[in-house]
């Protein structure tokens, strides 16, 4: 991958950092990016503390592991409680707080089987190696992840699996962008999009972005170079007065993206509403299972609902997530709400808007 | 939000590819993609499974935009 | 299939004599521990460090060592770290009933090894067998007991305005090699444990060089951890390059792919050094004169700005906060 180096390459990541410098004289730049990965390699990278202050740089809901809802995370946990369910999951569920501050780690201390997966089909072995338990799969992500699991249970359904479920708690990026653009104190000038969502899904779904909105956008990989490019493009647009959705991933995201993979995707799943912790339902933003697939659904196989939760009080990740509020002006952060204790989605991943800033930000004085 | 890696596709057997960066190795599943990739090839790695071919050449074509825009020496 | 562990063998009974003459004294035996008393009897000639950890570690083989060697490195680095030359080891196993005889005899062996390779004698020890299911295989627990060579001994505390900080070696081997071998999370890399003692190299260091003021073990928890430990002990801020800290290519992608970060993963044979930086090159020449420190290099310095916080340098020229370890580091896809 040697003609890649260049894109971790300190000399011409600078020389970006001058024109964006250049294209910033005279004006501002909020810019949101709406994927924990972004969120992670902007602040690892240093990026975010070498950006000019007219450069603002805000997360948002790019997670699709912190917004995971109280609800859904209850009603996983019911289910965990079960002699004889086993559930596989993504590393990054194992520490998301429920209502009471239950989570898959406090299960596991508990008794309840839980198996770490790297891949949703690693998890089709736990069911094969124990034909006598029911194998919940707890299907999180957002369209890169979704086709995945969408993949193992259609090959859960050709080798007559009858133990092996999934819940689906899929989040899609588009909708929830509709819906933080339909709230008028958004006051957001560029988007960085998501690159590996941007893979499975195109370019399609963001146009109303620049048409709608008026917002330049930009797909962005994750390399520095990648990621001061895309700020470049943001402000250069910004700057001409001229918005448009443009893709600087080409390597591996697709204008079309990848068609196969949605075609799997919607043979499993049909859209529905979903529910985001700290903002609410989203019409249109998640995944449940098509009927041709209704016996892979844990929710109906194994009569679970989803019950209501109360709203975390006294959180603010709903306006965190909208670049309202940065992170650190919230009163619970660092007090109430810190990694090790955290109350919202924000805090609650890794790669969370909060944690992040908790985790990297060298200067945590509030205001600034 | 969502990790992914490039990967070089070392063999192929049906759905199922070994591919490798770094010298770590690792079995995926091929199922996403439509087009085949060739043995040599880098494939984009997410959950165990390839999302996308690299494309060399569009990569090369990103980089070449901001060469000739913004005058950088970049390759 | 081969021989396995019964209760009876933990009973204390001839079942647990035959047991220990067969696997712990043929390992492990020295005259200390021939003796066979209900305690070990020694003399100590002045001030003693004083270490214990217990060895829980899964799988309990891997590429570059196992449990047993790991009981022996872990408490003996520990001793060392305070500057003193181990001598003594106690040990106590917890065994599962059931256990492979053939792997607890590879095991003790490889302890015996270990423990004349780092030149400490085992001079106590304890063996219990628990009904299968109370413990998993095999538990190990180590005291380590080393006399104290250097006043005053390198400490946490120590750190100061001015210091270097050094690392022996490339980071995260251990703890990479150790998940590359857990069940769920198979991949194949090219990659083992440095596992070893490096009280050798610590007494070369402290006779070596007129001071140092730290000097700790890596372990879980990491580099970032450690050097968070130090920061806030020494009240002191440290600013690490992240350039300059060396991982191995195949720990590097191996993170990348299960969204670790390798600064957080376990060592088990590396050190890290403060000392003023005046002292840095000949720390330096004493450690890459030694196999265990081929790859030493200074890694950063300690300041006064940012007291308890540890600041990371990018390749950019930027910097972020290096943090402590929160739980647990699990493979992730977002």
């Amino acid at each position: 991958m040697s003609s890649f180096d260049s894109l971790r390459d300190p000399d011409k990541c600078k020389a970006v950092l001058k024109l964006i410098e250049e294209a910033m004289q005279g004006q501002t730049l909020r810019f949101m990016e709406v994927c924990g990965t972004h969120t992670v390699a902007l602040f690892r990278s240093g990026v975010h503390s070498l950006l000019p202050k007219s450069v603002v740089h805000l997360t948002g809901p790019g997670c699709p592991v912190c917004v995971t809802h109280d609800s859904e995370v209850a009603a996983y946990l019911e289910l965990a409680k079960r002699d004889d369910v086993i559930i596989a999951t993504f590393g990054d569920l194992m520490r998301v707080p429920g209502p009471g501050g239950g989570s898959l780690k406090k299960a596991q201390a508990e008794g309840a089987r839980i198996e770490v997966v790297y891949s949703p089909f690693d998890a089709l072995a736990v069911a094969k190696n124990n034909p006598g338990d029911k194998i919940v799969f707890l299907g999180i992500g957002f369209e890169t992840t979704a086709p995945t699991v969408a993949a193992t249970v259609r090959l859960a359904k050709e080798q007559g699996l009858s133990n092996f479920f999934v819940m689906p708690f899929h989040k899609l990026v588009p909708p929830a962008l509709d819906a933080l653009l339909s709230d008028p104190a958004m006051a957001i000038e560029g988007f960085m999009l998501p690159g590996h969502v941007s893979a499975i899904i195109g370019l399609e779904p963001y146009r109303p972005l620049a048409e709608k909105y008026g917002i330049p956008a930009v797909v962005a990989g994750f390399e520095p170079l990648d990621l001061l490019q895309a700020i470049l493009l943001m402000a250069e647009m910004k700057r001409q007065g001229k918005p448009r959705v443009i893709n600087n991933y080409k390597r591996v995201v697709a204008d079309e993206g990848n068609p196969k993979a949605r075609a799997i995707l919607y043979e499993v799943y049909k859209p529905g509403d979903a529910l985001w912790r700290g903002i609410g339902t989203i019409p249109g933003s998640g995944l449940v299972m098509s009927d041709a697939y209704k016996p892979f659904d844990a929710f109906d196989a194994l009569g679970v609902e989803l019950k209501e939760c109360k709203p975390l009080p006294g959180c603010r990740c709903g306006e965190v997530l909208k670049g309202i509020m940065p992170p650190n002006q919230c009163p619970l952060f660092a007090k109430a709400c810190t990694p090790a204790t955290p109350i919202g989605p924000c805090m609650v991943s890794t790669e969370g808007s909060c944690a992040a800033y908790h985790k990297y930000q060298l200067d945590l004085s509030p205001g600034k | 939000m969502c990790l992914a890696v490039p990967m070089e596709v070392k063999h192929i057997d049906g759905d199922v590819a070994d591919v490798e960066i770094g010298g770590v190795r690792k079995q995926i599943r091929l199922d996403l993609i439509a087009d085949r990739p060739q043995v040599g090839e880098y494939v984009i790695i997410h959950a165990g499974f390839a999302i996308r071919t690299l494309n060399k050449e569009e990569a090369m074509e990103t980089i070449k935009i901001f060469q000739e825009g913004w005058n950088l020496e970049l390759i | 299939m081969g021989k396995k562990l019964l209760l009876d063998q933990g009973s204390g009974g001839l079942a647990s004599h035959r047991l220990v003459a067969d696997v712990f004294v043929r390992h492990l035996g020295n005259p200390i521990l021939a003796r066979m008393d209900d305690a070990a009897l020694i003399r100590p000639k002045g001030p003693l460090a004083v270490s214990t950890d217990s060895f829980t570690v899964d799988p309990i083989f891997f590429p570059g060592g196992d449990i047993g060697s790991l009981a022996v490195h872990g408490t003996v680095n520990d001793v060392a770290m305070l500057g003193a030359r181990p001598l003594y080891l106690t040990c106590g196993f917890i065994l599962e009933e059931g256990f492979e005889l053939d792997d607890l005899d590879r095991i003790v062996a490889s302890m015996g090894q270990a423990a004349r390779k780092a030149k400490v004698k085992v001079i106590a020890g304890d063996t219990k067998v628990v009904p299968r299911g109370a413990a998993d295989k095999i538990f190990i627990n180590t005291t380590g007991i080393g006399e104290i060579v250097v006043s005053p001994a390198p400490s946490g505390h120590r750190a100061r305005p001015g210091d270097v900080v050094i690392v022996s070696g490339s980071l995260g081997d251990h703890g990479l090699t150790v998940l590359s071998h857990r069940q769920g999370l198979s991949f194949e890399a090219p990659v083992q444990s440095d596992c070893a003692s490096l009280n050798h190299l610590t007494l070369k260091l402290v006779k070596g060089l007129p001071v140092v003021h730290v000097l700790r073990d890596p372990t879980r928890g990491g580099l970032a951890t450690t050097i968070n430990e130090i920061a806030q002990q020494s009240n002191v801020g440290v600013v690490l390059e992240e350039q300059a800290i060396p991982v191995k290519p195949v720990v590097a992608s191996g993170c990348e792919i299960l969204g670790l970060d390798p600064l957080y993963l376990a060592n088990e044979g590396k050190i890290i050094c403060v000392l003023p930086e005046k002292h840095a090159a000949k720390a330096i020449s004493i450690m890459r004169r030694d196999p265990l420190g081929r790859d030493a290099r200074v890694i950063g310095r300690i300041v006064s700005d940012n007291p308890g916080k540890v600041v990371l340098r990018t390749g950019l020229g930027g910097h972020r906060l290096l943090g402590m370890l929160e739980g647990e580091q699990l493979p992730r896809i977002c």
